[in-house]
């Protein structure tokens, strides 16, 4: 096996990276987890890397913790070697974890983590921020999912780190806790703290992230802020209700792509207002018309797609 | 609150003070797992029931001229601070290996020893309590005199058998499954007792059962256990503890293999 090289990277410019991955391939014996992953996280935003399960995204947070190292290639956060333990105290994390000891209560289980740290927060404000004040003296085994994942969230948090990476933190969690856990993150970014959040809901990207980094088969395939990434896929979405076939259809210019959707047909249209004109005039009878932008998961679908 | 930047991260580290997170680490080791009926009940319980029913139960006997009373503190005691070591970090490292816990406290600067101490201190305190509730049994109702000082000795011989058995502990605890360990703990557990006389005396056992006994960690600990009360063979002591030793190196070597083979699969 390759010897693993964690080199210092020098950082600058103007806007600081605090993390940064260069080159870095991960290798599970055969497979390749990660392949030529260039990363950077910069100070005071929060990334998502999304991407379908198995897209390499726990693979990265693991190199970029510490936990496993590169094949090849270089892993920095601040500066320094990420699995150093005084790189640890600055950096927060929120895995996904099978089971946690269940008979410690909240406050017992962030009162050892808090131990870990030089710089804690205190206590009540852990709970505050995670919203735990009413569970503390609840065991772990008899909260509920969402309260559950509130409790690695505050593990992650107790230790007043700079940079947070959060795998999955909204998983399995009903809408109304996905969104309380929202509301936390957005919270930590105002607070000044850098987050790495890796998810598979597009919506989840959408709403938190500044930059989207989308992983698909261990490589980043687009890089951008969430309007750059959903610009990606061309131009509109049209809905309609008509009698033409879709051969007919996919020869009015401007039309990338024609299907079927129950009754409605979808048209993408790079020139929607072309082809709404070309639809007119073809059909008049055409009803039920909407246009919108392609969403996010549209930009995703084309995208990995593509890489297929 | 503490203040936030968003500028240079500084470049001064602090780390950690190692002793309060050693000493919170084990607490919570400890309230973890006394809270478990499983292992609390398990572990306390069954030499306790033991030395209740074939020491108190069924009567004085004498085994070579000592009460069974007596004879039963050293060998119930061996049998506790074995299961309590074995369960308490076999069990709990494979569990936290298995369901991805581990993994969040490596993430965290959470010094690793701290883990594996908080272990071995709880696996003692659990072993120290077994063996004083024997005592307290024996001397309350088993017509037990020992000299202060030989209790405190019998104390500490058992009590220091945490160490090798903790050992034994890691070795499988990283190599036996979450949901599984506790099954493979008593493949190993209940034989090694079984052969080494704990359950009934060594000179009782068939002729080639004393044999293998003397490959058997549990052995060695009961017989210098033995001792402290004025039972046992003659011959030097130092055997019992370089076997117990080389037993405990044995296991974290193959402890330091599973931790190896887990590093490479997780990267």
């Amino acid at each position: 096996m390759a010897t693993a090289q964690v080199l210092p990277i020098q950082s600058g410019r103007v806007q600081q990276n605090v993390a940064q991955m260069r080159g870095a391939n991960k290798n599970f014996g055969e497979v390749r987890a990660l392949v030529n992953f260039d990363f950077n996280v910069r100070a005071g935003t929060l990334t998502a890397l999304l991407g379908p399960n198995g897209a390499g995204k726990t693979t990265a947070i693991k190199l970029l913790l510490g936990l496993a190292r590169p094949t090849t290639g270089q892993v920095s956060v601040f500066g320094a070697d990420p699995a150093e333990s005084a790189t640890r105290t600055r950096v927060g994390a929120m895995l996904q974890v099978g089971r946690v000891p269940e008979t410690l209560r909240v406050r017992e289980h962030i009162d050892l983590f808090s131990s870990y740290y030089p710089n804690p927060l205190p206590i009540t404000e852990v709970l505050s921020i995670a919203g735990l004040e009413d569970l503390r003296n609840r065991r772990f085994g008899d909260l509920s999912g969402g309260q559950k994942q509130r409790v690695l969230f505050a593990l992650a948090i107790c230790g007043n780190p700079d940079l947070l990476f959060l795998d999955e933190p909204t998983v399995g969690l009903d809408v109304e806790a996905r969104h309380l856990l929202w509301q936390e993150i957005r919270n930590l970014l105002g607070r000044g703290k850098t987050v790495v959040l890796t998810t598979h809901y597009l919506e989840e990207a959408d709403a938190l992230a500044d930059r989207v980094a989308v992983i698909n088969k261990g490589s980043i395939i687009a890089e951008g802020t969430p309007a750059e990434i959903k610009s990606r896929t061309a131009g509109k979405k049209i809905r309609c209700v008509t009698q033409l076939s879709l051969d007919v259809i996919r020869k009015i210019k401007g039309v990338i792509d024609v299907k079927t959707d129950r009754e409605t047909t979808v048209i993408q249209a790079n020139d929607p207002e072309s082809v709404l004109r070309g639809l007119l005039s073809l059909d008049l009878e055409v009803s039920g018309i909407e246009v919108t932008s392609a969403g996010l998961e549209d930009a995703f679908l084309a995208l990995t797609r593509e890489d297929a | 609150m503490a203040s936030v930047s968003t500028s240079m991260p500084a470049v001064t580290f602090t780390r950690p003070n190692p002793f309060p997170i050693c000493f919170k680490e084990a607490k919570y080791e400890f309230l973890k797992c006394l809270r478990l009926p499983m292992y609390a009940v398990s572990i306390m319980l069954f030499p306790i029931m033991f030395y209740i029913l074939f020491g108190l139960v069924m009567g004085r006997q004498t085994i070579n001229g000592i009460s069974t009373t007596v004879y039963l503190i050293p060998a119930y005691g061996t049998f506790g601070v074995m299961g309590a070591s074995l369960f308490g970090t076999a069990a709990t490292l494979a569990s936290d290996r298995g369901f991805g816990w581990l993994q969040v406290k490596k993430a965290s600067p959470m010094p690793i020893y701290a883990y594996f101490l908080a272990k071995l201190i709880m696996s003692m305190i659990f072993s120290t309590a077994d063996v004083l509730m024997l005592l307290a049994l024996g001397f309350a109702f088993g017509g037990v005199h020992l000299a202060p000082l030989v209790a405190v000795k019998l104390v500490l011989t058992l009590v220091s058998g945490a160490l090798p058995f903790c050992a034994m502990g890691l070795a499988i605890g990283y190599f036996a499954g979450p949901t599984s360990a506790p099954a493979v703990i008593n493949v190993f557990y209940l034989p090694m007792s079984f052969c080494s006389g704990l359950w009934m005396p060594f000179m009782f056992l068939p002729k080639f059962i004393q044999k293998i006994a003397v490959f058997l960690p549990p052995y060695h600990l009961s017989q210098l256990a033995f001792r402290q009360v004025g039972f046992g063979q003659s011959g030097p002591s130092l055997w019992h503890w370089e076997s117990l030793a080389g037993f405990a190196l044995i296991c974290l070597g193959v402890a330091w293999v599973g931790h190896q083979r887990d590093q490479k699969a997780q990267g």
